[in-house]
């Protein structure tokens, strides 16, 4: 059995140093929005984690497609550790967003494109791993998750534009509400991009353990069918 | 029937189609059921939803696209299980033709199936709400393309989902969010002629459509390989 490596173990600790970095700047360094005051603050953890939680997809819909031309096991290994990181993020950047709206917006949610576009996003690799848990042969596991994957990261942009048909009226206060045409003063660029920066740091390590963990379980399996 | 031992392309897939529409018309299974389905869910919209004149306008299309999508699914799913639980999809594998041709196959008989369904539920929705808008050419023209985009995600991810333990319950867990681009888009064009929208409102919702189901039936074409192999 092979230990842990020892960059992985100076990566878990500068992960959890660089989180608790972030949040000083994003609680305490940051200087308080004038409008939304403190909830702003949410703001930049929302967008770390979501921008963590996107990328995780769009890897596991790369990584699915090279699953399914070199059928090598290892990518499926890859591709659900991206993606149970990124179900993950994502459902915090959902939590973080409506804490931030309903003082903002005046309500958790709203029917907003993104949000929605979102909600479906997340219900997709929901079931990707209802999908995974269905079958047992390891092989057809990883070639259907690879399948799902790709369906989803291609229906994810769609799903966005034709959210969007619905509200192509909608008040502008929205579009502006998350992030790239919010003015941020230079404090806040700071805590902002650290925070991005925090958080693929974090994507990174999580997503080097999660694919030991999951050589590790096919190990294991091994190891009980040569037993059996 | 087909007597070359390599058929083309395109005789596999018709023998396919061939073999799906004949073993349906003798048992009517599918279609029965489809079509009560349908049936049994407009009616339920019209009490959940008091489909009185103003509202019925608004949200026709999406009733509608409701009642095509879940007995869609009723359809896709016992389409592919039959295959399954008889063995049928073994011997078609072992056919030796392409296996995007049983793909093909496959999805033409789904949509074959999806379309007769439609093609009776909306004289009757027509007859029923006396809404003779359903009838122009714009309008379906959406319905075949909602469709076809609907039923080639539906049948390789029900291609998917009869291997699986959770079977039946999977399908629309697996298909419903992903399909939410065409089920969206077709709404909106629909909603568009049945409210005599300019068609510069409705092109946009349309090519989506377009594109949805060129992208989807592509990918499906290219991947079905991988979700049937042995």
């Amino acid at each position: 059995m092979s230990s842990k490596p020892t960059l992985l173990k100076i990566l878990d600790v500068t992960s959890l140093i660089l989180l608790g970095a972030a949040t000083y700047l994003a609680l305490v360094y940051a200087p308080t929005e004038r409008v939304m005051g403190d909830v702003q603050r949410v703001f930049y953890f929302h967008i770390g984690t979501a921008w963590v939680g996107l990328l995780g997809f769009v890897l596991a819909a790369v990584v699915g497609v090279a699953y399914l031309v070199s059928k090598d096991l290892k990518w499926d290994i890859i591709g659900v550790a991206t993606i149970e990181i990124s179900v993950v993020f994502f459902f915090i950047t959902i939590m973080l967003g409506s804490i931030w709206a309903r003082p903002t917006w005046n309500t958790w949610w709203n029917w907003d494109p993104r949000l929605t576009t979102a909600a479906i996003t997340e219900l997709v690799y929901v079931a990707y791993f209802m999908l995974r848990a269905g079958l047992e042969d390891p092989e057809r596991r990883a070639r259907f998750g690879a399948v799902y994957a790709l369906l989803g990261g291609l229906s994810a942009p769609i799903t966005f534009m034709a959210i969007r048909l619905f509200r192509s009226i909608h008040p502008v206060v929205i579009g502006t509400g998350q992030g790239e045409t919010l003015p941020l003063s230079s404090d806040m660029k700071v805590a902002f991009f650290f925070a991005l920066f925090a958080f693929t740091v974090i994507f990174i390590d999580l997503f080097w353990n999660r694919i030991r963990l999951g050589q590790l379980e096919s190990k294991v399996e091994q190891l009980k069918l040569k037993v059996m | 029937m087909v007597s070359s031992p390599h058929p083309s392309f395109f005789q596999a897939v018709a023998a396919v189609v061939r073999k799906d529409l004949t073993a349906e018309f003798r048992s009517r299974e599918l279609l029965s059921a489809m079509l009560v389905f349908s049936l049994l869910v407009i009616l339920i919209f019209n009490y959940a939803l008091e489909l009185e004149l103003g509202v019925r306008e608004k949200v026709a299309a999406g009733v509608l696209w409701a009642t095509f999508a879940f007995a869609g699914t009723l359809g896709l799913n016992r389409s592919m299980s039959t295959e399954k639980d008889r063995g049928c999809l073994d011997g078609l594998l072992l056919a030796p033709v392409d296996r995007s041709a049983i793909f093909f196959g496959k999805a033409i008989s789904n949509l074959v199936f999806m379309l007769i369904v439609e093609a009776i539920v909306l004289p009757l929705y027509a007859l029923l709400y006396n809404e003779g808008r359903i009838f122009q050419p714009g309008f379906l023209a959406v319905v075949l393309l909602g469709s076809i985009g609907y039923i080639a995600v539906g049948t390789l991810l029900s291609a998917m989902s009869v291997q699986t333990r959770t079977r039946d319950v999977l399908l629309p867990i697996l298909l419903f969010p992903v399909a939410i681009p065409v089920l969206l888009s077709a709404v909106k064009a629909s909603t568009g002629f049945l409210t005599g929208a300019e068609m510069a409102e409705i092109w946009p919702p349309l090519n989506l459509l377009i594109v949805y189901d060129i992208i989807f039936t592509a990918v499906a074409f290219m991947v079905f390989d991988a979700v049937v192999e042995e």
